[in-house]
């Protein structure tokens, strides 16, 4: 089995990669029960997060109470 | 002619032997050998059954605890500086500033000698640190099997200042609620140690005396409420404690909540709620709203204060309820734990 | 810590709460099917961020929950016998079985202990070469893979004192269920990130097309879910019924194609029944004969066991969505973590749990 190093913020610890074969150091991985079971695709973060930066930024212009 | 006796003293074994806590020459030996060179005090010296002690008049605090952590030794501490500072801070909580302790030990048969000899050695220096003496106590040794390498029991004695009256059932609304510092730092520690995660950075417990910082505190302002150590069971249990037994409600903000990204990160891995992880080294202050900055500023002018933050306040509505206004804006209650935090596993 | 951090977002998340109150016109009955998604919903309080339009139920995403109550029997059962090392998640140790839990089975002196991964049991039997180690294998669709490769593994290592005692539940079957009777209200599906990872998109598409209703793929943070729920009001305002993928920073249409090789290879599909639900068709696992070996079900005995739920307990409606938590006569006077009726408030995936650690001051018992 193909295991790893993973790092959660301030701990690490081992995962097995046998399920992202694909993934190499400094990549970002879902890990679920020991397995990393993704590996998180950096360009469809941004595409995603770019979308909601404009959704903040529509909201910003035009606020609204918050409870 | 004399009769021949053996003139080689009994040296120090490897390991314990159930004989260490018969009350023979082993026990003798153990004494001489490990704990009088470690404790050594006026009192204890004497070897009495008790100490007695000469106390002027007033309340005494008095207080026990149990220690049988797992592993013994960990980043920050062991089970003899807990079992020390654990106690200490017990009596600080009600405002005691500590006399004497008391340690009795339960030991295994075959526990290694060497580390009974380095957890004596740090309480020692942690009743050092703390100026309080170990003025008496008592071993025990179980069959192999019947124990866990070593328990320790420790009780305090402590003084309590005239004109000072704690208590969790002082809490009034309107008063503020103060943290002296970071979430989960003990209880993490311990928990990586068993579940095989390694720690980076400085996640290590936070084992220490808090009865200076109390002292600070108590001088800052003359009406504080209630102070607590949020040990087993974390902030949670013991805001809700609180809540209990003063028939009151505890509103909390999260975003004030300190926590070390180490702790945080491991709490993400393990399923854990930071709120409900032990800590073992701060303190949560209950002072009027008035008293409140005074006691804020000297909080963190003391080195076990320095990230001190004003976390919430006691409030009337919700009485025994303690809730929590996430970074959303939106409230939710901080429950008591059934039982042991169980991690998710989805 | 990245990729987590910013989907908590305050800001991002207030502004997704803006846009689904501009955009909703009417009452709409939305479904999200993790228990890890309830949990973040409850946890934040993020239904108090939705306009009163939009009515959030919650789904059979909790594997403990919907765990037949005669398999929790059977699990303590093997427990309890010496020699014994069962080994199991922390969430299983409280589900009441008929007339006890796993911590009262360790209490009484059995071997159970708990694990993070399945690779732990493992682990365990190559230590403890005399004992027979018992896994507890209870998840979806994201932990069958992980269950796969630890039975895979111990089989590659010859070893004959490794066994698991399985209960995986598929999710879109129980998509089809809810979505296929009389009574369903659900008019849009958040479906579950993870399970999603593993699985693909497809099975999602062909409900949807069959359905005719909106489906989004989520995460679990904040701003996946809120974003999840915007994605699915505007199909419902657009009169579309798609499927659409929230989570595509992890979820791919194909999903994970090695995982889903090593669970075909070790288990195969057959009916199961859903504890409250009753027997959904093609809708768990059983293992393969070639890895019959590692059968714990096989192993000790397929005895019948015959069970009563309590009288009192509502969780078959609650997982379907059709009942809250707050609607029990039970919930949080004869049902509590402490003394739970049924699964749902012992597991923190549950509904019930989540409720009552959260959220129970919005209920008709304003206090504890």
């Amino acid at each position: 089995m193909r295991m790893g190093t993973v790092r959660f913020g301030g701990v690490t610890r081992q995962a097995c990669l046998d399920f992202v074969p694909e993934a190499q150091c400094g990549d970002y991985v879902i890990v679920h029960v020991g397995f990393a079971i993704s590996r998180v695709s950096p360009e469809e973060a941004e595409r995603t997060y770019e979308l909601l930066r404009q959704i903040q930024e529509a909201d910003e212009s035009a606020p609204e109470e918050r409870p | 002619m004399n009769a021949f006796v053996c003139p080689a003293p009994i040296a120090v074994q490897d390991t314990v032997l159930l004989g260490h806590g018969s009350g023979g020459k082993l026990s003798a030996a153990l004494l001489q050998q490990i704990f009088l060179p470690a404790f050594h005090n006026p009192l204890l010296n004497r070897l009495e059954d008790q100490a007695v002690l000469d106390v002027e008049s007033g309340r005494l605090a008095f207080t026990t605890d149990s220690f049988v952590v797992k592993p013994l030794f960990f980043p920050g501490g062991d089970i003899g500086s807990l079992a020390v500072y654990g106690t200490v801070n017990d009596l600080a909580m009600g405002g005691a500033q500590p006399l004497a302790l008391s340690a009795a030990f339960i030991l295994e048969e075959g526990f290694s000698m060497a580390d009974l000899r380095r957890v004596v050695d740090s309480m020692a220096r942690a009743a050092g640190n703390v100026g309080v003496p170990i003025v008496t106590g008592d071993t025990k040794v179980v069959e192999r099997g019947c124990g866990d390498g070593v328990f320790i029991n420790t009780t305090g004695l402590g003084m309590v200042a005239a004109g000072v009256d704690l208590s969790a059932a002082n809490a009034r609304p309107g008063d503020a609620v103060i943290l002296s510092g970071s979430l989960g730092d003990h209880g993490i520690t311990i928990l990586t140690q068993r579940q095989g995660l390694e720690l980076e950075g400085s996640v290590e417990s936070d084992s220490a005396p808090l009865h200076t910082l109390v002292a600070v505190i108590l001088a800052a302002a003359g009406d504080v409420r209630v102070m607590r150590d949020p040990t087993r069971g974390g902030l949670a249990s013991t805001l809700n404690e609180i809540a209990a037994q003063s028939h009151a409600g505890i509103a909390i903000r999260e975003t004030a909540l300190p926590i070390h990204d180490g702790v945080r990160g491991a709490c993400e891995v393990l399923g854990l709620d930071p709120l409900y992880v032990a800590n073992e080294g701060k303190l949560v202050a209950i002072v009027p709203a008035a008293s409140a900055e005074a006691v804020f500023a000297a909080m963190r002018r003391h080195p076990l204060g320095a990230e001190a933050a004003i976390i919430g306040e006691v409030v009337a509505r919700h009485p025994g309820l303690v809730t929590m206004h996430t970074p959303f804006g939106t409230t939710r209650i901080v429950d008591m734990l059934p039982g042991d935090q169980l991690p998710r596993i989805c | 810590m990245k990729y987590l951090d910013e989907y908590r977002d305050a800001d991002i998340t207030h502004a997704l709460a803006a846009r689904i109150r501009a955009r909703v016109t009417r009452p709409c009955v939305l479904m999200e099917i993790c228990g890890g998604q309830t949990h973040t919903l409850m946890r934040y309080g993020l239904p108090d961020l939705l306009p009163p339009e939009i009515e959030l139920v919650h789904g059979p995403g909790c594997p403990v929950c919907v765990a037949p109550l005669e398999f929790v029997d059977r699990a303590i059962e093997i427990a309890s016998r010496p020699g014994v090392i069962f080994v199991s998640y922390g969430d299983m140790l409280r589900v009441p079985g008929s007339r006890q839990d796993l911590f009262r089975v360790r209490a009484a002196g059995g071997d159970v202990r708990i694990a993070y991964s399945p690779l732990e049991a493992v682990k365990l039997a190559q230590e403890y070469p005399t004992r027979q180690v018992v896994f507890f294998g209870i998840g979806f669709e994201t932990t069958a893979p992980a269950n796969a490769m630890a039975v895979w593994h111990a089989k590659r290592l010859g070893l004959t004192n490794f066994s698991m005692l399985v209960s995986h539940v598929l999710v879109p079957p129980a998509v089809r269920l809810i979505l296929g009777s009389p009574t369903n209200r659900v008019q849009g599906f958040i479906a579950p990130g993870h399970v999603c990872t593993i699985m693909g998109h497809r099975e999602y598409e062909a409900l949807s097309a069959e359905f005719h209703v909106p489906i989004v793929i989520g995460g679990f943070e904040p701003v996946d879910l809120l974003e999840a729920i915007a994605m699915l009001v505007d199909q419902l305002e657009d009169g579309r019924a798609q499927l659409e993928n929230q989570y595509s920073r992890s979820v791919t249409r194909e999903g994970n194609v090695p995982a889903q090789k090593l669970m075909e290879e070790v288990f195969e599909i057959t009916d199961r029944k859903w504890r409250g639900i009753g027997m959904i068709p093609a809708s768990g696992h059983r293992f393969r004969e070639e890895y019959a070996a590692y059968d714990a079900e096989r192993l000790f005995g397929a005895q019948e066991i015959h069970v009563e739920e309590p009288a009192e307990c509502i969780s078959a409606l609650v997982l379907q969505g059709l009942k809250k938590p707050v609607d029990c006569t039970a919930f949080g006077t004869r049902c509590t973590p402490e003394q739970p009726l049924g699964a749902p408030m012992v597991s923190s995936e549950g509904a019930c749990a989540a409720y009552y650690a959260y959220r129970r001051h919005t209920g008709p018992e304003a206090s504890a």
